[in-house]
C-alpha cells in the first residue's frame, strides 16, 4: 500500500507540474498579445479622430488622415477575394473530391509549397509579370498579388473541411440518383460551408496585413482611388511610409493607422463568426 | 415487439407460398462475383428477387450481405478498386451493361443506409432533395404535396408537420432514419434496399420501421439486410442466408426458420455460430 501511494503521489505531482507548465506557456503567449494590443491602442488613440478616418493625407503639420488608405485597402481586399476565394475553393474541392491519383498529390504538394512562399517573393513575381508589362503600378497588380497569397490558404482549408464531411452523406445523395457534381455542389459544399467561410476569412485577415507584396504592385498613393489602373493606397503601405519618416506627427498617425487596421481585422473576424454560425 | 416472439409466428401477415410463386421477378442476379481489389467478397451468387415482396439477407458479419445489397444499385461503384462479374437484371435489363445509366438506376432502386444520414438541411429540403435533382415536380405545390406524401408513407408526417423548416439533425435517431426512408420514397423508386435500417434504433423505433416495411411492400420491392433474425422472421417473405461470400440457402422465411434445408443455415439460426 505504501509503495503504491508513493507512486500515486509522484504521478499527481508530475501532473500538477505539467498542467502548470502549459498554463504558464498560455499565459506568456496571451500576455504578449495583450501587451502588443494595449501598446498599439495607447500610442494610436491620440491621433485618432473622425477626420483622420475620412481625410486623405496632407503635408506634415497640416493634419490629414488615412481615408484614402482605408478605401484603398478595401478595394485591394475585394479584388483579391474576387480572384482568390473562388480559385482557392475550386482547388480545394478538386483536391478533396476528384484527385485520387498522382496528379492530385502533385497539386497538393505545390499548394503546400505555395503557402510557404514569402509574400515578398509573390510581390516581386507580380512586379515582373504584371507591373513591368503594364509599365505602371496599379490596384489590379496589388489585388493579383494578394490573391496569389490567398489561393493556397483557402485551397487547403477547403480541402480539410470537405474531407470532414462524412462519406455517408455523399452516398445518401448518390443513392437518390444525384450525379457527382450535384452531390458536391448541393450537399458536400453546403455541409462544409461554415468551415470554408472561416478559412476564406482567415485568408482575408492574413492578406489584409500584407505590406511587402503591395510595395512593388499597388505602390501607394496620397489620393483617393479613381480607377483600378493606377497606384492605390493601402493601410499597411501607408503605415510603413509614415513609420520610416522623420516626422513625429506622421509617427503618431502610423500608430493610429495600425490601430485602425487591427480593428478592421477584428471586425472581419467577428462578422464572419456571426454569418457562418451553424444553422443546421 | 419483444424478442420472445416465436420465430415461427411472424407478427405480420406474410404472403403464402402460392403467392410467392406467382410473383414476377423484379431483379435477377446470375453468377455474380465481386472483388475488393484481389479479395473475392462474393462468389457466384444467383438469386431472383420477386416483385412487391420483402426479401431478407441474413448471415454473420463480413459474409457479404451488405456488399451484395450494394451491387443491386451499383453503390459499390464509388469504392475504388472494386470489380463485378456476372449479371444483375432489373426488369430484364442488365444494370452493369456498358450503356446502362447509373443515375437512372438509382432513381429506380433506392437505398436506406445502416446509419441514418440526413443532409444538414431542413426536414423539407431533405425529402425534396431527390425530387429537385431529378426534376420530378413541376410546381411548388406539387413538390410540397409529394414531400407530404413521402413523409406520410414513412409514418413521420404527424411528428414533423409543424416543423418542416427546422433542421433534420434536430430529429431523434429513429425519426432521422424514417426521414431517410421518406427521402428514398419521395422519388417513388421501384425497389428499396435497406442496409440494417434498424440496427442503431431502440425497440419502439425498430417496431415502427418494421411496420413500415410490411406496409411498403404493397407498392415496393424491398430487400433488407439484417443481423437480427427475429426481424427477418417478422418482416420478410423470403430469406437468403449468406456465409463467407456465398449464398447458402434461399427459402421462404417460414421454412427457413422452421425447417431449413442446409445444415449450415440451421446451425446459424439456432445460434451455434455467427
Amino acid at each position: 500500500m505504501r509503495a503504491l501511494s508513493r507512486i500515486d503521489r509522484s504521478r499527481r505531482a508530475t501532473s500538477a507540474v505539467m498542467t502548470s507548465f502549459t498554463a504558464v506557456c498560455t499565459l506568456v503567449a496571451i500576455s504578449t498579445l495583450a501587451i502588443i494590443l494595449s501598446y498599439i491602442a495607447m500610442r494610436g488613440i491620440n491621433a485618432l479622430s473622425f477626420r483622420f478616418l475620412v481625410d486623405p493625407p496632407r503635408p506634415v503639420g497640416e493634419g490629414g488622415g488615412i481615408g484614402n488608405a482605408i478605401v484603398g485597402s478595401a478595394v485591394l481586399l475585394l479584388l483579391s477575394c474576387v480572384v482568390g476565394i473562388p480559385g482557392g475553393i475550386g482547388t480545394g474541392v478538386y483536391l478533396s473530391e476528384f484527385s485520387g491519383g498522382f496528379f492530385g498529390s502533385v497539386v497538393r504538394f505545390l499548394v503546400d509549397t505555395l503557402t510557404g512562399i514569402p509574400s515578398i517573393v509573390t510581390g516581386v513575381f507580380v512586379y515582373a509579370v504584371v507591373v513591368l508589362r503594364m509599365k505602371h503600378f496599379s490596384a489590379l497588380a496589388g489585388g493579383i498579388a494578394l490573391a496569389l497569397i490567398m489561393i493556397p490558404i483557402v485551397a487547403r482549408t477547403t480541402e480539410e473541411m470537405i474531407r470532414l464531411v462524412p462519406h455517408s452523406l455523399r452516398e445518401g445523395a448518390l443513392a437518390l440518383g444525384a450525379p457527382q457534381w450535384r452531390v458536391t455542389l448541393g450537399v458536400v459544399i453546403p455541409a462544409a460551408a461554415s468551415g470554408i467561410a472561416t478559412g476564406a476569412m482567415l485568408a482575408v485577415a492574413r492578406v489584409s496585413g500584407e505590406t511587402a507584396p503591395l510595395l512593388f504592385t499597388a505602390f501607394g498613393s496620397r489620393f483617393f482611388p479613381r480607377n483600378l489602373n493606377e497606384p492605390i493606397a493601402s493601410l499597411t503601405v501607408q503605415i510603413y511610409n509614415y513609420a520610416i519618416s522623420p516626422y513625429d506627427e506622421w509617427h503618431a498617425q502610423a500608430w493610429a493607422a495600425t490601430l485602425v487596421l487591427m480593428a478592421l481585422i477584428l471586425g472581419i473576424n467577428i462578422v464572419v463568426r456571426i454569418v457562418t454560425r451553424k444553422k443546421f | 415487439m419483444s424478442t420472445s416472439t416465436p420465430l415461427t409466428a411472424p407478427k405480420f401477415e406474410v404472403k403464402s407460398r402460392a403467392a410467392l410463386i406467382e410473383s414476377a421477378t423484379k431483379i435477377a442476379v446470375g453468377g455474380l462475383n465481386f472483388y475488393y481489389g484481389r479479395t473475392e467478397a462474393l462468389q457466384n451468387i444467383s438469386i431472383n428477387i420477386p416483385e412487391r415482396m420483402v426479401m431478407a439477407f441474413i448471415g454473420p458479419s463480413g459474409c457479404g450481405k451488405t456488399t451484395f445489397l450494394r451491387t443491386l444499385n451499383r453503390m459499390n461503384d464509388v469504392i475504388p478498386g472494386t470489380r463485378v462479374e456476372g449479371s444483375v437484371l432489373l426488369d430484364g435489363q442488365d444494370i452493369y451493361a456498358p450503356g446502362s445509366d447509373v443515375v437512372e438506376l438509382r432513381r429506380k432502386v433506392g437505398m436506406v443506409f445502416q446509419k441514418s444520414n440526413p443532409f444538414p438541411k431542413s426536414i423539407f429540403d431533405n425529402v425534396a432533395y431527390g425530387l429537385r435533382i431529378n426534376r420530378l415536380s413541376d410546381s411548388k405545390s406539387e413538390l410540397s404535396d409529394r414531400v407530404e406524401q413521402a413523409l406520410r408513407d414513412a409514418a413521420l408526417w404527424s411528428e414533423v408537420k409543424d416543423r418542416l423548416k427546422s433542421s433534420a439533425l434536430s430529429l431523434s435517431g429513429g425519426q432521422q432514419q424514417r426521414l431517410c426512408i421518406a427521402r428514398a420514397l419521395a422519388i417513388r423508386p421501384e425497389v428499396i434496399l435497406m442496409d440494417e435500417p434498424a440496427s442503431a434504433l431502440d425497440p419502439i423505433a425498430t417496431s415502427k420501421i418494421e411496420e413500415l416495411i410490411v406496409d411498403l411492400k404493397k407498392q415496393y420491392t424491398i430487400v433488407i439486410v439484417t443481423h437480427n433474425m427475429q426481424q427477418a422472421a417478422r418482416v420478410s417473405d423470403l430469406t437468403a442466408f449468406f456465409l463467407l461470400g456465398k449464398l447458402i440457402e434461399l427459402n421462404t422465411t417460414e421454412k427457413m426458420f422452421t425447417a431449413p434445408t442446409e445444415k449450415m443455415t440451421e446451425d446459424y439460426i439456432t445460434g451455434r455460430f455467427g
